[in-house]
Formats: structure tokens, C-alpha cells, sequence
């Protein structure tokens, strides 16, 4: 079952879109979204493909331009239109196997002004390393990102998006091509990470199954918002069928994860795909 | 500068450093190709080997412009209609509906086109194949001068911009949300890009400008263990490359930018035996 007492609503901060919309080449990908989401709440994105879930992200991260308004309550309770600071993790990134981009290069690149090719300067790297021990990706500070497994290139994306540690976390299909080991280990992670830092995550899922272990709620997009709420009650509504073609029994749903209980036991043994987790 | 570096080169024990077209041709090989080869660096990165090439080959439209008008030295015209090209290929990548390497494949053939007519206009067009193969060996001290000014500001650009570029096409969305102005530096790079073909072109040669462009990083690439190894790696094949390509042209009495472009298309071979 999923358990209202874990959705951790602070109540001082929060990011809500009213009448949200984007217009792409003349139509509307995106309309009438209607959204508030608290601190310390994940929220799982599902929807068919060209459901505009990505549109979703990169209009309210300033990529896209949208109607409506994206409004922000910081701590302290002052609403502005002033972003929150926003952490943002991509889809799987297409880098060509000779590519000669490390961890660090993202890291300096994204972080500093002193040009890459001069090298990187012993500060940056030192706090590049911190942010990768936690998601336990230490280890891979002058890989190639070429060279790395999905999972663990994720991860390094989530250490990034950490950078200054933002109020609101966006991630786009994080999971898309990892393995099932690179699967769980990045979702601990987020909820480590969540836990650990009181974040907002929006987090876009092709994979209804752990959208329902992890989130605290999940919205059924199509164009606009078709249904929004606990996971279990989302999953059982009969727009997933119409959605989707196919529906959900309510033994087929995982209970939310009893998460600490397996960050407890995640501590103690290397991950799966090679890196550790601090705890 | 130019009377300083002659004698200096003078000096070197070889035949070919007493002749004063080839201790011109060499400083404008030590500024070309180094300025093509940073530039390719984030080209490659950036995958826009097919725009650059759409651009050396446009840019001879430039110069047709400069010509009709009757400048004695085209390069203002080559370089404002560059900056137009540049503008008008972000637009068709960024906004077309067609797919990218459509839509500049278009640009470029238009383009091309007009730079043709312009200039076969009275039967005249062979003055010009001069430009196809490039003509180093008669580069006068001006062109040298804007050469060394573009490197300069590339180099600049290399310091203050170089992060920017970098993040903003690994990709846009990262980019963005971290606050970089994404369409402003794919519009200035594709700019910049544009403006040193053009200036590069009349001397390296048309039709293979983008070589030169292309073959240092991507060789650099094969070999590098970072992004700071890639970049100086590049330089280094791309300023050898063109050293090596002038002195056998010269040898060898061969168009010295095809020569330079089979150099860095052997190290770009070289590379590929090469196991990490």
C-alpha cells in the first residue's frame, strides 16, 4: 500500500504550474497543465509516447518556451516566478565511442569558466569527486563517458544536477537502457538523495513498475493532465487501459519500497555494477 | 613582422626557407592550421563536420560578391557575407521542419549556385579555380594579418567560451537548465565557424578546407584521454600536418592544401592502429 505518512510535504517551498502550455510548430503539445508539487515528494510522469513528458521538463527548466505561468514558493514563503534552483538529469546522452569527454570535463565544463583544455584545477576536482562519492561513482572521475556503463553515466548526471543541491530535480527517463542491478541502484539513489537533501523530483518513467515503488504520486499525462494521484489509485484507473491498451490488477502493483530498509542493506556490499553507496 | 620572420626563417638550413613566397606561405600555415584545428576540436564534438563543409563550399559566394563589386581585396565582402551564411544555417538547422542535413544540404546548393553564376558570368569562371585548390604560396602580408587577427580572437574565445560551447552542445537541455544561453552560443558558433572557413578558404582551397577542419580532431580523438589531450593533441597534428604538406608540396610541386589534408589524412590513418 502506499503510505500517505511518507509523503514529506514541508509546506515551504513548492513549485506550481497554472494553466501550463507549450505550442510546438503551431500546435499544442502541452495544455492546461495544472501542477503543485511540495518539497520532499516525487512525483512519476507517465504517459504513451508524444505525451510531451520531455516537453514538460524542458519548458519548466527554460528550453522551450510555455504558456501559463511556473510559479516558485522558496523557502520562506516567497512566491516568485524566479526559478527554484533546478537539477536536471537527461535522457540518455548519444556520445560516439571515440569521444574523449571525461567525468571531469562535464563536471569543470559545467561548473567553471577556466577553459577545459587548460586543465582542470585541483579545487574542481576535488569537489567534483565529493558529489560522485555521493552517488557512489567516485571511482569514475577521469573515465571517458563513452567508456562507462549507462547506469553508472546516470548516476554521474544525478551527482551533477546535485551541484549546488537544487530545490527541484527533474529527471527524464533516467533509466531508459540500464540494466535491472543500474536500475535499482540509481532509484535508491534519488531516494537517498531525496531524503537526504528534502528535494521536489519530477521524474518522467516508462516503467510503471518502479514509478510505483518510488513515488510518492503519480500523473498520467497525455497532452494535458489526465489523472493525478497515489500510485496505486492512478495504476488502477481505467484511463491506463484506454491509454495504454493495457491495465493493471491490484496484485500486480509492488508495494512501495520499504527503502531504508534496503539502503541499510545496500551499505554494507558493493553495488551491483561496481561502484559503492555511501552510506 | 613579416621582414623579421623571413630572416629568421632564412636561417633554417633548407632550400626551400631562402625563397620569400615560402617563408610567407609558413607563417600562414603556423596560423591556419592551428586556428582550424581548434575550431575543429568542438566541430567534430558539436557533429557539425557536414555544416563546416556546406560553408567552405558557400563561401566561394562570398567572394563572388566581393568581385561584382569591384573590391580589390574581397575579404570585407567574404567576411559579411559569412557572418549572413552563418546566421541563415542556424536558422535552417535550428527551425526548419526539414531534417538538419537537408536543410543545409539546401542552403548550400542555392548558395553555390548563385556564387556560380555570379562569377562564370562572361565566361570568366577560371580565374577563379585558383580558390578551388587554395593558394597559400601567394598569400600577401594583409591576408596574413587578418589570419593571425582571427586567431587571436579564437583564442579568446577559446579561453572565455570554450566551457560554454562545450556543455551547451553535449546537450542543450543540461544546458539550459543550468542558465547557459543556448541558442545565442549555437547562433555565435556557427558565426564564428563560418568566418574562419571563409577567411581560410581562399588559401587551403575549397574543396578541401573542411579536411583541415576535420582530420586534426578527429584524429586527436582516437589518441586522447581527455578533453585537454584532444584539443592540444589536434593542434599538434594539425600544425605538423601543415608544415609537413608545405615543405613536400613544395618538393613534391603539388597544390600545398590537398598536400597538407593527405598529411593529416595519414596521421587521421596512423590513429586508427592505435589501441588505447
Amino acid at each position: 500500500m502506499s503510505n500517505p505518512a511518507s509523503i514529506r510535504s514541508c509546506g515551504d517551498c513548492c513549485t506550481r504550474l497554472v494553466d501550463f502550455g507549450v505550442m510546438l510548430g503551431g500546435s499544442a503539445v502541452l495544455e492546461h497543465i495544472n501542477l503543485h508539487m511540495h518539497c520532499g515528494e516525487l512525483t512519476a510522469v507517465i504517459g504513451p509516447n508524444g505525451a510531451g513528458k520531455t516537453t514538460l521538463l524542458r519548458a519548466m527548466i527554460g528550453d522551450l518556451p510555455h504558456s501559463g505561468s511556473l510559479r516558485f514558493i522558496h523557502r520562506g514563503n516567497l512566491e516568485s516566478a524566479k526559478p527554484l534552483r533546478i537539477g536536471y538529469v537527461p535522457q540518455k546522452l548519444e556520445i560516439d565511442n571515440t569521444s574523449p569527454t571525461t567525468v571531469i570535463d562535464l563536471f569543470a565544463a559545467t561548473l567553471t569558466r577556466w577553459p577545459l583544455w587548460l586543465g582542470q584545477r585541483a579545487s574542481i576536482r576535488r569537489k567534483t569527486r565529493e558529489n560522485l562519492a555521493l552517488v557512489g561513482a567516485d571511482s569514475l572521475l577521469d573515465r571517458k563517458l563513452a567508456e562507462i556503463s549507462i547506469g553508472q553515466l546516470q548516476r554521474v548526471f544525478l551527482a551533477l544536477a546535485l551541484i549546488p543541491v537544487p530545490e527541484l530535480l527533474l529527471l527524464d527517463e533516467p533509466v531508459s537502457g540500464v540494466d535491472r542491478a543500474g536500475t535499482e541502484l540509481f532509484y535508491q539513489t534519488v531516494s537517498r538523495m531525496r531524503t537526504e537533501f528534502d528535494l521536489s523530483i519530477l521524474l518522467v518513467s516508462h516503467d510503471f513498475a518502479a514509478a510505483a515503488r518510488v513515488a510518492d504520486r503519480i500523473l498520467l499525462l497525455n497532452r494535458s493532465i489526465l489523472c493525478d494521484g497515489q500510485p496505486r489509485d492512478v495504476l488502477l484507473n481505467p484511463l491506463i487501459r484506454q491509454t495504454f491498451g493495457f491495465g493493471f490488477a491490484d496484485t500486480e502493483i509492488p508495494d512501495r519500497h520499504p527503502l531504508d530498509h534496503a539502503l541499510r542493506h545496500e551499505a554494507h556490499q558493493p553495488s551491483p555494477d561496481g561502484g559503492r553507496v555511501l552510506s | 613582422m613579416i621582414p623579421f620572420w623571413s630572416d629568421w626563417v632564412a636561417q633554417l638550413p633548407f632550400e626551400w626557407a631562402h625563397y620569400g613566397f615560402m617563408q610567407s606561405a609558413l607563417l600562414a600555415v603556423l596560423l591556419v592550421t592551428p586556428l582550424l584545428a581548434l575550431l575543429g576540436c568542438l566541430v567534430v564534438n558539436n557533429q557539425m563536420a557536414f555544416l563546416s563543409e556546406a560553408m567552405g563550399h558557400s563561401t566561394l559566394t562570398g567572394l563572388a560578391i566581393g568581385v561584382l563589386l569591384g573590391l580589390r581585396e574581397p575579404v570585407t565582402a567574404v567576411v559579411g557575407f559569412a557572418v549572413v551564411l552563418g546566421i541563415l544555417m542556424f536558422l535552417m538547422r535550428r527551425y526548419s521542419s526539414l531534417p538538419p542535413d537537408t536543410a543545409i544540404a539546401l542552403v548550400m546548393a542555392i548558395v553555390v549556385s548563385l556564387g556560380v553564376v555570379l562569377l562564370s558570368r562572361g565566361g570568366g569562371f577560371s580565374k577563379f579555380s585558383r580558390y578551388l585548390i587554395g593558394d597559400i604560396l601567394t598569400i600577401s602580408p594583409a591576408a596574413i594579418g587578418w589570419l593571425a587577427g582571427v586567431l587571436v580572437l579564437v583564442l579568446l574565445v577559446w579561453c572565455f567560451l570554450f566551457n560554454s560551447l562545450f556543455v551547451v552542445y553535449l546537450n542543450p537541455s543540461l544546458a539550459a537548465s543550468r542558465g547557459f544561453p543556448v541558442r545565442r552560443m549555437e547562433l555565435f558558433f556557427t558565426v564564428l565557424v563560418a568566418v574562419v572557413v571563409a577567411l581560410s578558404m581562399p588559401w587551403v582551397g575549397l574543396l578541401v578546407i573542411n579536411s583541415m577542419l576535420i582530420l586534426p580532431a578527429a584524429a586527436a580523438r582516437r589518441l586522447a584521454r581527455s578533453t585537454r589531450q584532444y584539443v592540444l593533441f589536434a593542434l599538434a597534428i594539425g600544425i605538423l600536418s601543415g608544415v609537413l604538406g608545405l615543405v613536400t608540396s613544395f618538393y613534391w610541386d603539388t597544390a600545398t592544401g590537398a598536400t597538407m589534408v593527405l598529411w593529416a589524412g595519414g596521421f587521421f590513418a596512423a590513429s586508427t592502429f592505435f589501441r588505447r
